[in-house]
């Protein structure tokens, strides 16, 4: 059995450091492990979406619809358009931070209200949290990609310390102390 | 030690354990990162060429000067190359050579979707397909040997999700190749008829030992666990494969897509009760069974169109559909965007708002045919919006009012011929040329107008406006404009659509992503003298919306160009 694990989000939002940090926690737990990213046109502000799987043995890059034990997201919209993706009795921790797409900048479509409750009429287990707020109260909005990553330590599937050493070895030396400051908040926050 | 590595960067660390001396590429998704980490490697030369078939070029001379090379490429890159590609299956190479080609199943960032093995067929090559990190590392590998022991060149073919894939790689160290004595042998490489018609027969008894090597290479392996159903599959299809299947069926995984064994194919078919063929895009493995007398589930259940998924194997072989849920609300999408400050979205802006006819190119400015801008009518290959153009306006006359649109880098790659061919031919059309310093879609890397190389090295900073006067673009009809000055832009534009000679207009202003660009601060909104008009909306930028009927910028995003400033009548921004 593998863990399966999507974040979700636009391109610019520092998905690729995050799946970074996931991929080698999964090493540092001596997993087999697949990370899919997405490169070229579609990181222009698209959606952007990577996934990282990881056990025994792992083969396909992807993880498919009703697939993904956890998914994690920096943007609304964005977890509404891959909840599909999440299997049943997954988790998902999302930001709440909003990001027009151009079809609703244009006046083409309406970004729908009301994301998180619908999903958790569906008997969706989800929790939103503001990140890039966490991130500040740590010391710097640019940590709130770990933020994301702290919020959902308890249900990754790592063991804490491995993680919070991934997270320690992916981020630039120069902003250490605040990204792991972020990932303690976060960590404290998700846990109440 | 094993490493998670991306596919390309695997393939990367395969060609310096393989002893790989020179590297000539060009970008192109999803290829681009392996020679991006070739140049990390200073034992490895690696450069970008301007175009792929220049690229292939050099990495073949550097081939036959008895050095181990290489070239990477995305698919339609080895359309460019193809010239070359297919005669030195009949030259052979002297050091290994091994073309890198990435396919894009799904048209994840390409205007089409062709299947490269084609290529290999037809050009009589042989070809290897890695499905993970670790075979792409190995298969690199394995293909210089190949390479040597079979004199041609290997195509080692890549997809987007092999590519852009990590896994763990198991790290080896570099082991040297000498340099081979060169011996002038024109007999084998001047290909003129007398000689090239020998070389036929010489391609035929290669392919001929290829095919017998197929047979056993470990390349192709067979996994079986006791079912009666048999899979036969290549490249990243077989983790699909895997993971819908798992021990409910036996495997033929072909590592060597070309020339395709026969008799291990035959035996492996004999062997099951059903055989089914899983590959994405063209029925190659299947025709190759078909042409066996093999009967296989293949394309009349699978598609020939799109990227495969563990998910569509469980739908359309074993019936099982996903289970899932989704909110009831509408979700828009939310297509790629030109980024903010984009120095291209100014020119977009304009050429809509004057009507003109766009014959567009590849790159990030192809960005400019989605809304609000809306303004490109054409993009069909590298450098086709120039050449195109001049056909439209010989047959069209001047009714209508054109331009094409091309990059920096783009124009260095292809653009060059297509404006030849309107000087020499008394064409008379208006070109653009967007020089925002930096081959953007694929990620900021280096080409001939910047003034820099691959490797970091400083190189002549070749200039725009020399190079198209010596093209014999006249002097007064070469326009230098900053594309974030819509006044001074729009001017130009009408000037020299009015003119009735060749003209380029350089659009110059560097990617706002660029380290080096400097960023204003954020546009800030006076709600006083807004009165929601939505002139602002009209460019296409993500940074604004309009809240409560007033313009509202995000701060977070905005770079402060200040288009958006230009476009508003009431001084609100």
């Amino acid at each position: 059995m593998s863990k399966n694990i999507m974040i979700v989000g636009v391109g610019g939002q520092g998905s690729l450091l995050a799946s970074k940090i996931l991929g080698k926690a999964a090493m540092d737990s001596g997993c087999d492990v697949k990370v899919s990213e997405v490169h070229g046109m579609s990181q222009r502000g698209g959606s952007v979406v990577t996934y990282v799987r990881f056990g025994d043995e792992v083969y396909s890059p992807v993880i498919c619809k009703g697939d993904a034990d956890v998914i994690l997201s920096f943007e609304l919209l964005e977890t509404a358009r891959w909840l599909p993706n999440l299997k049943n009795g997954g988790v998902i921790v999302t930001s709440t931070q909003q990001i027009n797409p151009m079809p609703v900048i244009a006046g083409m479509a309406e970004y729908p209200d009301e994301i998180v409750s619908d999903m958790k009429a569906l008997g969706v287990d989800v929790r939103a949290f503001d990140c890039m707020a966490i991130a500040e109260e740590a010391g710097n909005i640019k940590a709130s990609n770990v933020a994301l990553i702290g919020l959902a330590a308890d249900v990754l599937g790592f063991d804490h310390e491995i993680l919070r050493n991934a997270v320690a070895a992916c981020v630039p030396a120069k902003a250490l102390e605040v990204n792991l400051a972020a990932f303690d908040l976060a960590v404290e926050k998700a846990r109440g | 030690m094993k490493k998670l590595l991306l596919g390309n960067e695997s393939v990367a660390r395969g060609l310096y354990e393989a002893g790989v001396k020179f590297v000539s590429s060009y970008p192109g998704t999803p290829s681009t990162e392996i020679t991006e980490n070739t140049s990390l490697y200073p034992e490895i030369y690696s450069e970008w060429a301007p175009n792929e078939k220049v690229a292939f070029e050099a990495a073949l001379g550097a081939a036959i000067g008895g050095g181990r090379a290489f070239c990477g490429m995305k698919h339609v890159g080895l359309n460019v190359a193809a010239d070359p590609l297919f005669v030195t299956a009949y030259t052979g190479i002297g050091g290994g050579f091994v073309i890198g080609v990435a396919d894009d199943p799904g048209m994840h960032s390409s205007q089409n979707e062709q299947d490269s093995r084609h290529y290999a067929i037809s050009a009589k090559l042989p070809m290897v397909e890695p499905a993970n990190s670790a075979e792409c590392k190995d298969f690199a590998k394995i293909a210089y040997e190949i390479s040597e022991q079979f004199d041609t060149p290997v195509i080692l073919r890549l997809t987007t999700r092999v590519s852009h894939s990590r896994s763990p790689v198991e790290l080896s160290e570099r082991v040297e190749h000498d340099i081979k004595p060169y011996e002038k042998d024109p007999a084998k490489h001047v290909m003129m008829p007398a000689n090239a018609k020998k070389r036929h027969y010489v391609v035929e008894e290669h392919l001929a030992a290829l095919a017998e090597f197929a047979e056993t290479t470990e390349l192709n392996k067979t996994e079986i666990n006791g079912s009666n159903i048999g899979i036969i599959t290549a490249g990243n299809c077989y983790n699909y494969a895997k993971e819908a299947f798992g021990k409910d069926a036996d495997f033929l995984k072909l590592g060597m897509v070309n020339p395709l064994p026969k008799k291990l194919i035959a035996d492996f078919a004999a062997s099951h009760e059903t055989v089914i063929v899983i590959e994405e895009l063209d029925p190659v493995i299947e025709n190759h069974c078909r042409s066996l007398g093999i009967n296989v589930i293949g394309k009349d259940v699978l598609p020939l169109c799109g990227e495969y998924s563990e998910e569509l194997l469980r739908e359309k072989l074993l019936g099982i559909e996903p289970d899932y849920c989704e909110i009831g609300a509408q979700i828009p999408g939310r297509p790629p965007v030109l980024c903010p400050g984009c120095p291209h979205r100014g020119v977009f802006y304009t050429l809509k708002k004057l009507g003109l006819r766009v014959s567009g190119d590849i790159g990030c400015y192809t960005l400019g045919a989605v809304a609000p801008l809306n303004a490109i009518d054409s993009v069909y290959c590298m450098g086709a919006s120039i050449s195109s153009l001049h056909g439209t306006v010989k047959v069209r006359g001047e009714e209508d009012k054109y331009v094409s649109v091309i990059g920096d880098s783009t124009f260095m790659h292809s653009g060059l011929t297509g404006l030849v061919n309107v000087v020499y031919n008394g064409g008379n059309t208006t070109n653009i040329i967007l020089d925002n310093s930096i081959t953007g879609m694929t990620g900021h890397q280096d080409n001939p107008l910047t003034g820099k190389t691959l490797m970091g090295n400083p190189a002549p900073n070749l200039c725009l406006e020399d190079i198209c006067a010596s093209l014999g673009v006249s002097r007064d009809h070469i326009r230098a404009v900053d594309p974030n000055d819509l006044s001074a832009l729009e001017a130009v534009i009408k000037e020299e659509t009015a003119a009735n000679c060749v003209s380029v207009i350089i659009c110059r202003r560097p990617c706002a992503l660029l380290k080096s660009v400097k960023k204003n601060p954020p546009i800030k909104v006076n709600e006083d003298k807004c009165i929601g008009c939505k002139s602002c909306m009209k460019i296409g930028c993500p940074c604004i919306s309009i809240v409560g009927k007033k313009a509202k910028i995000d701060e977070s995003m905005c770079v402060g160009c200040g288009l958006c400033s230009q476009m508003c009548k009431f001084g609100a921004l």
